[in-house]
């Protein structure tokens, strides 16, 4: 059985090498001084895409990302890596957007889109680190979910069978399709960009990356559909406009503050047994662990 | 995050060398296999910008996974058992991401699957998988075999054999024997024509690099009653219809990750390659020129290692309350080291460009008639080739093992302990200079180029080059010191003495290599200042070693010939 995969993936500033100046004065992302990279646990999920693009020849990959229209980047990306195409959803009015009016617009793209069996997405973004896009389109479109996915075991007979990475161990579920899966970074690294993909597909552009090229590359873009990444607003999605960018968004930042770690006190344990146990149930009885 | 593509400006300045130009619009007969091919580029900049990236992908594999695998692979090792060979996990899990990532079968045409690229881009991604996991970059390098392939094996062969090498399937060269190692003339394995017209191998092969392949090369004596090289032809052997087991896999040294089996052929069907008698004299020594050139990039991929954990360390380990790369005896070893690496790996990608050169000419003439100028120009190139392939190849391997040698001492006490990457590169790199033909016979390939005159013509165009003004008076060094080597070549030639050359001939052909590095160098800072320290560094060296080789040659009595030779 062949499935129609949608994967969820975002643009992030890569968070995980912060210098002095990753914060402007105001508390907001300076994301000039980070790199724009394919959100991690997104990769994650691609890779659980692909898997089951392997166990299930003929499936598609589709993946969809909200952001500026150099997101398209992330379209390539997934591309080279072995998804079959991709729509970036872009427009000024959907800016500004919290996870709320995020997940309406993504859930409006997705009704769009229409035919789907199973929708991927990473478990968080490494810059808002809200966990919360993925479970908010489940609801909107009345879709099972599956959190904190780091494995699909298997899809059989209309079920999906998902291993779930918890706090204490592992849980083994099953969800109907279709059904949206976010996807843990404990599970299996994506696989590489593939060469050939990546010479074929290198000048794959959007409609709006393809109006800044010259008129010979144009022609030869027009000449090639493989070449045509989808490029969606919010009238291709129908949106309401109460419910995207600033409007949609009931998330108001106040102030953001820098929270520096320091350890209040110290003590000296001896190193006997009847100490260390003292302290570890010390720790029980406060909480601290167990 | 590690990208090893990335991280190093040199290879970018060698892949971007003028004669790049030329070797693509050969290679790709002026781009048209866009018509045809979605993948294949448009001009040369389109194919640069493929290599670029390919390249980048490589080095993001090897930064971000082979490096990381590299020291469990070599705790893991490869094992053997119920006549298998098994790579160890951190191995299968590198094959797998080059298999995903379409890097087999890099230099083959894309009508049997490939990337149809040149050998230099090729040589580069060499370059980098071995300075990220050097046993690796043997299984891996072993896609060279299809080279053979395409070039010996017939139209069907090729088209059953090659697509599978580009989807990942991998390869062996079966040549060493118990008995025959350096002299392969001497091969036994046996293979005998049944009636029906098909061919059964029977024998044992010993110390081959990934024995458990899919595809193997192998060299076998098809005419009953020959004992020389001419009675040995190639076959080659399909996994999938057994025959061959595995016996036993080398407890080895270094570079544990890559199997070295002991094989048994029990009437193991096998199919002929070529022609008959011509395995050793014309397939073998072509596979083995290729197989040169890789041993070659995999020495320059152990210097970069070897150079840059000797440079992390001494800038972080602190004595005397500085670290000791403040120290100028610290120092100076860096130097050294960052000099060998730089001047071989020109000497490789210059090795690289030549062999490209007449291959692609060589492809051509199969489709049409070379010009006369091209034909002249295969030849100059072929000849030019086989003059640094054995060149590269000794003085590459010994120059990456001094440079491990150093990057131990640099570490001191610690790089005797097997907590620091340094002990496993000292081993890893120690076999380079004995496979695939030791120093010796490098030496011995290389001398009669010196005697022809081969190296000292491709110096003379070196030397015909212009250079920036500040470069001048390291050009009129090397043309002294090249006035040197010619004076110990006739010195060496007037005994006329074939004992007396061959006792002299490591020494005229280091000096050659030494001239040959050093004008490389000069030019590579012609074009990029970022080459004028090593060059500094590489020339003083080698004008000490030319002086030092010159002054044995000349100053040496023949009639003590006898003490280094009768033992």
């Amino acid at each position: 059985m062949s499935l129609n995969i949608i994967v969820l993936a975002k643009q992030v500033p890569d968070t995980r090498n912060v210098g002095k100046d990753a914060m402007k004065a105001d508390g907001t992302i300076n994301r000039a001084a980070l790199p724009a990279i394919f959100n991690p646990e997104d990769l994650n999920a691609l890779e659980q895409a692909l898997r089951l693009k392997d166990a299930h020849p003929g499936s598609t990959i589709t993946v969809l990302t909200m952001g500026l229209p150099k997101a398209a980047e992330v379209i390539r990306e997934a591309i080279f890596r072995g998804a079959d195409g991709g729509i970036v959803l872009t427009d000024r009015p959907l800016g500004g957007a919290d996870t709320l009016a995020t997940s309406y617009s993504l859930a409006q793209a997705i009704r769009k889109f229409g035919n789907y069996d199973i929708i991927l997405g990473g478990r968080q973004a490494i810059d808002g680190d809200t966990a919360q896009v993925g479970p908010q389109i489940a609801e909107k479109l009345g879709l099972p979910q599956v959190t904190y996915a780091e494995e699909i075991l298997g899809i059989e007979d209309g079920k999906v069978t998902v291993k779930r990475r918890l706090e204490h161990g592992l849980e083994t579920v099953k969800a109907p399709l279709p059904c949206v899966v976010t996807v843990n970074g404990s599970a299996a690294d994506c696989r590489p960009r593939n060469v050939k993909r990546l010479m074929k597909y290198k000048y794959a552009v959007s409609p709006s990356e393809k109006a800044a090229l010259s008129e010979e590359q144009q022609k030869f873009v027009d000449e090639r559909p493989y070449l045509q990444l989808r490029e969606w607003g919010c009238a291709d999605i129908d949106a309401d406009p109460q419910q995207i960018g600033f409007p949609g968004s009931p998330t108001k930042v106040k102030t953001v503050e820098n929270v520096v770690f320091t350890a209040k006190e110290a003590r000296r344990l001896e190193n006997n047994d009847e100490q260390i146990e003292e302290l570890i149930k010390e720790l029980i009885t406060n909480h601290t662990i167990g | 995050m590690a990208n090893f593509y990335t991280d190093n400006p040199d290879l970018r300045h060698h892949l971007n060398h003028p004669l790049m130009r030329r070797i693509v619009e050969l290679r790709e007969r002026n781009y048209t296999d866009a018509e045809k091919f979605d993948y294949a580029p448009l001009n040369f900049e389109d194919a640069m910008d493929n290599y670029e990236r390919t390249l980048q992908v490589v080095g993001e594999i090897c930064g971000d996974l082979i490096a990381p695998n590299a020291e469990g692979v070599d705790h893991q090792g490869a094992s053997c058992s119920d006549g298998r060979a098994h790579y160890a996990d951190g191995t299968v899990d590198n094959l797998k991401a080059c298999r995903q990532a379409g890097l087999m079968g890099m230099a083959m045409p894309r009508r049997f699957g490939g990337l149809n690229f040149p050998i230099t881009p090729y040589i580069m991604a060499a370059d980098i998988v071995s300075r990220a996991d050097t046993g690796f970059e043997n299984l891996w390098g072993l896609q060279d075999c299809a080279e053979t392939l395409y070039e010996f094996g017939d139209e069907d062969q090729k088209q059953r054999f090659i697509p599978r090498v580009c989807e990942g399937e991998t390869m062996s060269m079966d040549l060493t024997e118990p008995d025959a190692g350096s002299d392969l003339q001497s091969v036994m394995l046996k293979a005998t024509q049944k009636e029906d017209g098909t061919w059964v191998l029977n024998g044992v092969k010993r110390f081959i690099t990934n024995g458990d392949s899919d595809i193997h090369l192998v060299l076998a004596r098809s005419e009953e009653g020959t004992k020389d090289g001419r009675g040995l032809s190639m076959f080659i052997y399909d996994k999938r219809n057994g025959g061959v087991n595995v016996r036993r896999i080398e407890n080895k040294m270094g570079i544990k990750g890559s199997p070295t089996c002991e094989l048994v052929y029990k009437d193991a069907p096998a199919e002929l390659c070529g022609s008959r008698r011509m395995g050793l004299i014309k397939y073998v020594m072509a596979l083995m020129n290729g197989a040169r050139l890789g041993i070659a990039a995999q020495s320059v991929g152990v210097s970069e290692i070897a150079y840059r954990e000797a440079l992390a360390y001494a800038q972080e380990r602190r004595q005397f309350g500085k670290a000791i790369i403040e120290f100028p005896a610290i120092a100076e070893i860096l130097s050294v080291m960052k000099a060998k690496l730089d001047a071989s790996r020109s000497l490789l990608y210059e090795c690289a460009r030549f062999v490209d050169m007449y291959k692609v000419l060589d492809d051509i003439s199969k489709e049409r008639p070379l010009t006369a100028e091209e034909k002249a120009e295969r030849k100059h190139y072929n000849r030019l080739a086989d003059a640094l392939t054995p060149m590269a190849k000794g003085m590459g391997s010994e120059y990456c093992n001094q440079n491990a040698y150093d990057c131990i001492q640099i570490h001191g006490g610690s790089g005797f302990m097997k907590d620091y990457a340094c002990e496993r590169i000292y081993r890893d790199a120690r076999i380079t200079s004995i496979y695939e033909g030791t120093t010796q016979l490098q030496v011995v390939a290389a001398i009669r180029h010196v005697t022809t005159g081969t190296y000292k013509a491709l110096i003379d165009t070196y030397a015909a080059e212009e250079v920036r003004p500040e470069l001048a008076s390291i050009k009129e060094r090397l043309a002294t010191l090249t006035d040197m080597y010619v004076a110990a070549i006739a010195a060496v030639e007037e005994q006329a003495n074939p004992q007396y050359t061959d006792f002299m001939a490591r020494r005229l052909v280091e000096m050659a290599g030494n001239l040959v590095m050093s004008y490389l160098l000069l030019l590579d800072a012609n074009r990029n200042d970022s080459f004028t320290a090593s060059l500094n560094v590489y020339v003083n060296m080698a004008a000490a070693e030319i002086t030092r080789h010159a002054e044995f040659i000349r100053t040496f009595d023949i009639a003590q010939l006898p003490y280094y030779l009768n033992k």
